[in-house]
């Protein structure tokens, strides 16, 4: 009989495994509600042969492996539900190259959005990537394996469709190159395109295909300044419309729709945050022009209005990431947040609306409705945000509930959960296309015949 | 009921109509005037309900002290008419709304009002404000509601203001020394004209500055600098406090540039004017007024009201004047370290 | 102490707590050493909670995990919540209630400390006379301006005492009436107030605080930011005492300013190393900058984490003596030399015993002796009369 824990030990040294009661607890749970499973090992490999040795190792033994980045999704999938070993990837955590002319950066599997940031503020001042809202630990791969949102997806997509070539480690232990550098080491311009794209068997898979060690992230021009607008108003069915005037400017960063009861400014209206970027005073005047004459109709008619934001109120807002989006979680003074974002069409704006108020009163509970827009519109992402205290099981179950139904909302209106919890992944796979399900099912046997890989996840049945 | 002490018969016997035809934004001849104040006092439309920008100057230009701007805002009231966006005025409602929680320092017989502005708990400190300091009132309590002029909800003034003098009263406030201009303003011109009583002393903080000023006198260094002043639009319900500006200059050693948009003529910030009425407007003001500014070779624009600092503070920075607020404007005279730089 | 049972469970692990502003590096000394979560300050947190509801029981792990912590109050400064002042409160308070609960296993090396203290009045083990180092310099009169409090390491430790003895020299120099406590002075208790064990702190504040009033002190200077921070903050809520208390870089910048010091011709370059206790615990930023520009020839770099968001040496919380962080490349006094030596400078100026001999083994560590020389503000400003 295999002793794993000398194993793991002799791949990555003593000091960098965990078989303690304490790593176990802490890595077997997650800010969210999810219940809690504790691993066997907790290990922090720095190299993807290491990793690749560890992934051989579970292969020969049957362990199931969880990759961990942050663990900031709140969703529970890095919680290992059958046990195994959990994966802290945040010791790979180099920086390997950035290519200014093609506009991408090379980063290991556990360099965290703050440092990306600091990195290129530094050494790359007229590149940016596109950095989400979730604390600055949260991991590029990590945020990108759930196709995660940031400052730039409403010009450019999903943080996901910025990604640019991997390099990942099989489930059963071969690296693999995917994108243009599958044929050149060098150059990490293309995530697939135009040959079959085989980014999309690793993205969105919550890795129980595979494990990602490198990705290649498209970098975009950072401007000089952003700003940002304020636009209000009190009328939730305008909000489509206000979205699509907004991103037939091209002229956004970001869009974001928040809705909240608290503090008392912000009750009865939806606020509109508009970001936008220049590098002169001229170019950022133009685009204010061009945004206020957009939505002229809805001020000249008096049901919508720009705020004129104090000088010391923007930073807030215009911060990345935004410190804000934790202390929600502080709103019940019990550090708890769990929200369900599904993505949805901008017309359905008014129904999730209608939902959420509708689960607060049911449900008596704390709440922010969250959206971003994406890619122009084509999409947004609806935030079901509640906040709980910790220490009150009764408020943690009545979240639950509400979470459960905002779920079902979602598949019965034909939205698409993001980031979703196992029980919610049963119900997307459920509803979803017989032919499609079994797909996925061939895909995951194939690439991992043990079933090794974040078991529970993506289980079709 | 409280109700507008507005008296038709002096706008009758009028000569001048300064109220509308003085209108910076407006222009009206003496006829036009005449004809379209008697619309408002006699509730019908009139263009004026919808293309006032609420800048509250024709309550100063008035001779007759008869109220036109409240009238005007009574009346788009009435008729439903918004001169800003209606989402705003209920953000601004719901953000102001009396709470039921007092925040207070060890309040004395003499206190500074700090409205509902929290720059005031930064800026409130070293020698200028030597025992007075810790004696304040601040929050939604004490909001005076004024801002609701630019909503056209005096009903929200009325209904609220009632409440705050009474809370101001029961803390034994004798004396209030109020830090927002248009705190002052409200007890001493809007609380009037609706016979609102307001059982305490109200002084504004540029005599209170001014007076203090001189007991420190032996500590005063002159500065030798050439500013220009911002004269916020609240002060237009005070304006016989105009002259403290030039009294506190002169003591400080600071010298006032010779302006164009200066006294009766001068422009306001203009960011109400944006949410009101748009950026065509609004830009056009703040250029004209920066560019006066600029063009009278101000150092330093000082500033009267928080609101109007945050508001174009960056653009005048922008401009190469520095933004500065009076009061550390009076604190860099005696030596002190401002708001900002602690 | 805040009741911290109460309120622990708010953590919500964001990890904001492991950066610096800029988040450039990792700033939380024990998990850029260990770099388990657990050993970050949300670790410490949920863990503690799960130590109070029973669901983890007490281990020779969960000890060290929560004594690796350094109380550098990175955290404190980077949390985004609204009790982000009360973290280390929080943990220096869990600490308390585990020396009672779990008497008898925390780690060795902290026990080791405490007795040292309670036994022999330092931390360092030794045994001799508190004063050896001290040859010339008065003892503290009633009468005399200041009491300079020199402190353990100050007293025993090598590169404390040359800093000690600067200090003194400086003083003198400027014509300022002070005077030591000798073999009568004790430990200032400020890591015993850290690890936790209250009654042995409260019996070191009567001490001091008899000593001081019996001789009518009133003005106190110290070598240590540790101690200051103790006798400022830590003190008046035990003994009800008050005295003004300075750390010497506050008084030096003075003389500097009134001319009572004349420095002269210091060639070299320099970069600060911002100690917890006067940094982040304190806000004392300037002083000692403004010290080294005013001493000409000198020229100041930054590193790149400085004032709040300083990279802690390793050595608070007694770590200075239980090194419990030490051992790797990437112990957090290593990691700050080396982020010194990056500077260009060829000094790495502190302003605290504890940095100092923290930093100057790791110089000699990462083989930096011919490069970058560690020494106190003080004895820069000595050497350059």
């Amino acid at each position: 009989m295999t002793d794993i824990y000398k194993s793991l030990v002799e791949i990555i040294g003593e000091e960098h495994v965990s078989n303690q009661k304490e790593e176990r607890y802490f890595y077997g749970r997650d800010p969210g509600l999810t219940p809690p499973h504790e691993p066997d090992y907790v290990v922090m490999p720095e190299t993807s042969e290491e990793v690749q040795q560890i992934v051989k190792l579970a292969n020969r033994e049957k362990i199931p492996i969880v990759p961990k980045g942050g663990g900031l999704a709140l969703t529970g999938l890095v919680i290992p539900q059958k046990g195994g070993i959990v994966i802290d990837m945040k010791r790979m955590a180099k920086i390997l190259e950035v290519n200014e002319t093609s506009r991408y950066v090379i980063v290991e599997g556990g360099v965290t959005h703050g440092m990306l940031q600091n990195y290129l503020k530094k050494h790359h001042p007229k590149l940016r990537h596109s950095i989400p809202d979730s604390p600055a630990i949260a991991t590029v791969v990590g945020n990108a394996v759930i196709h995660g949102q940031g400052r730039l997806t409403q010009q450019y997509g999903f943080n996901s469709d910025m990604v640019s070539g991997l390099e990942v480690v099989l489930p059963t232990g071969e690296i693999c190159r995917i994108g243009s550098h599958s044929i050149s080491s060098q150059d990490w311009f293309s995530k697939g395109a135009p040959w079959p794209d085989l980014s999309g068997l690793f993205l969105g898979w919550f890795g129980t295909t595979g494990i990602i060690t490198k990705l290649g992230l498209r970098l975009y021009p950072c401007k000089k300044i952003r700003d940002v607008m304020v636009f209000l108003t009190d009328k939730i069915e305008l909000v489509p419309d206000i979205i699509l005037k907004l991103t037939h400017t091209e002229m956004t960063e970001d869009i974001v729709v928040n809705e909240q009861p608290l503090p008392p400014r912000f009750k009865g209206n939806i606020y509109i945050l508009i970001i936008i970027t220049g590098d002169s005073d001229e170019e950022l005047d133009f685009k204010r022009k061009i945004i206020w004459d957009a939505l002229w109709d809805l001020f000249e008619s008096r049901d919508g209005g720009f705020l004129s934001v104090p000088a010391d109120m923007k930073p807030p807002l215009l911060e990345m990431p935004s410190r804000d989006v934790v202390r929600f979680a502080d709103v019940r003074k019990g550090g708890g947040f769990e929200y369900s974002g599904p993505i949805i069409p901008l017309e359905k704006y008014p129904e999730f609306i209608a939902k959420q108020k509708e689960l607060v009163s049911k449900y008596n509970l704390s709440y922010a409705a969250t959206s971003r827009v994406i890619a122009g519109g084509h999409c947004m992402m609806y935030a079901f945000a509640f906040t709980f205290n910790r220490a009150d099981p009764d408020e943690m179950d009545r979240i639950r509930k509400a979470l459960r139904e905002a779920a079902q909302f979602t598949v019965a209106q034909g939205g698409m959960m993001w980031k979703p919890t196992i029980e919610e992944q049963e119900m997307i796979m459920e509803k979803m296309d017989p032919n499609t399900l079994k797909i996925m099912k061939k895909i995951k046997a194939l690439l991992d015949p043990n079933g090794i890989m974040n078991p529970g996840n993506w289980e079709a049945q | 009921m409280l109700e507008l002490n507005f008296d038709p018969a002096k706008c009758a016997v009028c000569e001048t109509q300064d109220c509308l035809v003085k209108c910076q934004y407006l222009h009206l001849d003496k006829n036009k005037a005449r004809t379209e104040m008697q619309k408002i006092i006699d509730g019908e439309d009139s263009f004026v309900l919808r293309d006032c920008v609420t800048c509250y100057a024709c309550e100063e230009y008035c001779k007759m002290g008869n109220h036109p701007f409240y009238l005007i805002v009574e009346r788009q009231e009435e008729k439903g008419i918004l001169p800003a966006p209606r989402p705003i005025a209920t953000m601004w409602v719901n953000q102001t709304g009396p709470r039921g929680r007092f925040t207070v320092g060890k309040v004395q017989e003499r206190a500074l009002s700090f409205c509902f502005i929290p720059q005031f708990l930064f800026m409130v400190t070293g020698k200028l404000f030597d025992g007075i300091a810790s004696s304040y009132i601040y929050g939604e309590e004490f909001f005076c509601n004024a801002v609701f002029l630019h909503y056209a909800k005096m009903s929200v003034i009325k209904d609220r203001l009632p409440k705050v003098i009474e809370n101001i009263k029961n803390l034994g406030i004798k004396e209030l020394i109020c830090l927002h201009d248009e705190c002052y303003g409200t007890f001493n011109s809007l609380a009037p004209a609706y016979g609102m009583e307001v059982p305490f002393k109200t002084t504004h903080y540029f005599e209170y500055l001014y007076n203090r000023l001189k007991e420190l006198k032996d500590e005063i260094k002159p500065l030798n600098v050439k500013v220009a002043y911002q004269r916020p639009c609240s002060n237009r319900l005070s304006p016989q406090t105009q002259h403290f500006v030039d009294d506190i200059f002169n003591l400080i050693g600071v010298h006032r540039v010779k302006r164009e948009y200066v006294g009766e003529n001068a422009l306001c910030c203009a960011e109400v004017i944006r949410m009101g009425q748009g950026y065509k407007i609004a830009d056009d003001v703040q250029k004209r007024n920066l560019d006066d500014m600029v063009n009278a070779g101000a150092e330093y624009c000082v500033f009267n009201c928080p609101f109007c600092q945050l508001n174009i503070g960056e653009k005048v920075a922008k401009r190469g004047i520095k933004p500065i607020h009076i009061i550390d404007l009076c604190k860099m005279a005696i030596g002190e370290k401002l708001a900002s730089e602690v | 102490m805040t009741d911290y049972t109460k309120q622990i469970h708010r953590c919500f692990r964001c990890g904001y707590c492991k950066f610096p502003s800029d988040y450039s590096d990792f700033n939380c000394p024990s998990y850029a050493r260990f770099r388990f979560d657990t050993y970050s300050t949300s670790g410490r947190l949920w863990l503690i909670y799960a130590w109070l509801k029973g669901e983890i029981e007490w281990s020779e792990h969960l000890a060290e995990i929560l004594y690796s912590c350094t109380a550098c109050k990175n955290c404190v400064e980077q949390c985004p919540m609204k009790f982000s002042s009360d973290i280390v409160d929080w943990i220096v308070a869990a600490r308390s209630d585990m020396m009672e609960k779990e008497k008898g296993r925390i780690p060795p090396a902290v026990t080791s400390f405490l007795e040292d203290v309670y036994r022999l009045g330092n931390p360092l083990k030794e045994r001799g006379k508190r004063d050896a180092w001290a040859d010339g310099i008065k003892r503290y009169q009633p009468g005399d301006e200041y009491l300079f409090y020199v402190g353990c390491l100050g007293s025993y430790d090598e590169y404390g005492q040359r800093m000690a003895r600067s200090v003194a020299r400086l003083l003198g120099e400027a014509g300022i009436s002070f005077g030591i406590l000798g073999n009568e002075e004790n430990c200032c208790g400020n890591e015993v107030y850290l690890l936790g064990e209250n009654e042995l702190f409260g019996m070191l504040v009567e001490k001091n605080v008899q000593k001081f009033k019996e001789l009518g002190v009133k003005k106190i200077v110290t070598l240590s930011p540790h101690a200051y921070n103790a006798i400022k903050n830590n003190y008046p809520p035990v003994s009800n005492a008050y005295f003004e208390v300075y750390h010497y870089t506050q008084l030096l910048r003075g003389l500097l300013r009134e001319n009572k010091i004349k420095p002269s011709q210091y060639k070299a370059k320099v970069t600060y190393h911002d100690p917890c206790f006067l940094g982040r615990y304190n806000q004392i930023y300037d002083e000692p900058r403004e010290i080294l520009q005013s001493i000409p020839g000198i020229e100041l770099v930054e590193m790149e984490r400085s004032r709040e968001n300083s990279f802690c040496c390793g050595g608070g919380s007694g770590n200075f003596v239980t090194d419990l962080l030490g051992g790797s490349k990437e112990s957090p006094s290593r990691i700050r030399v080396r982020e010194a030596y990056e500077t260009g400078a060829n000094i790495l100026a502190v302003a605290c015993p504890s940095c100092m001999t923290m930093l100057q083994d790791a110089v000699k560590v990462e083989e930096l002796e011919d490069k970058l020389a560690v020494k106190d503000i003080s004895q820069i400003a000595a050497e350059s009369l």
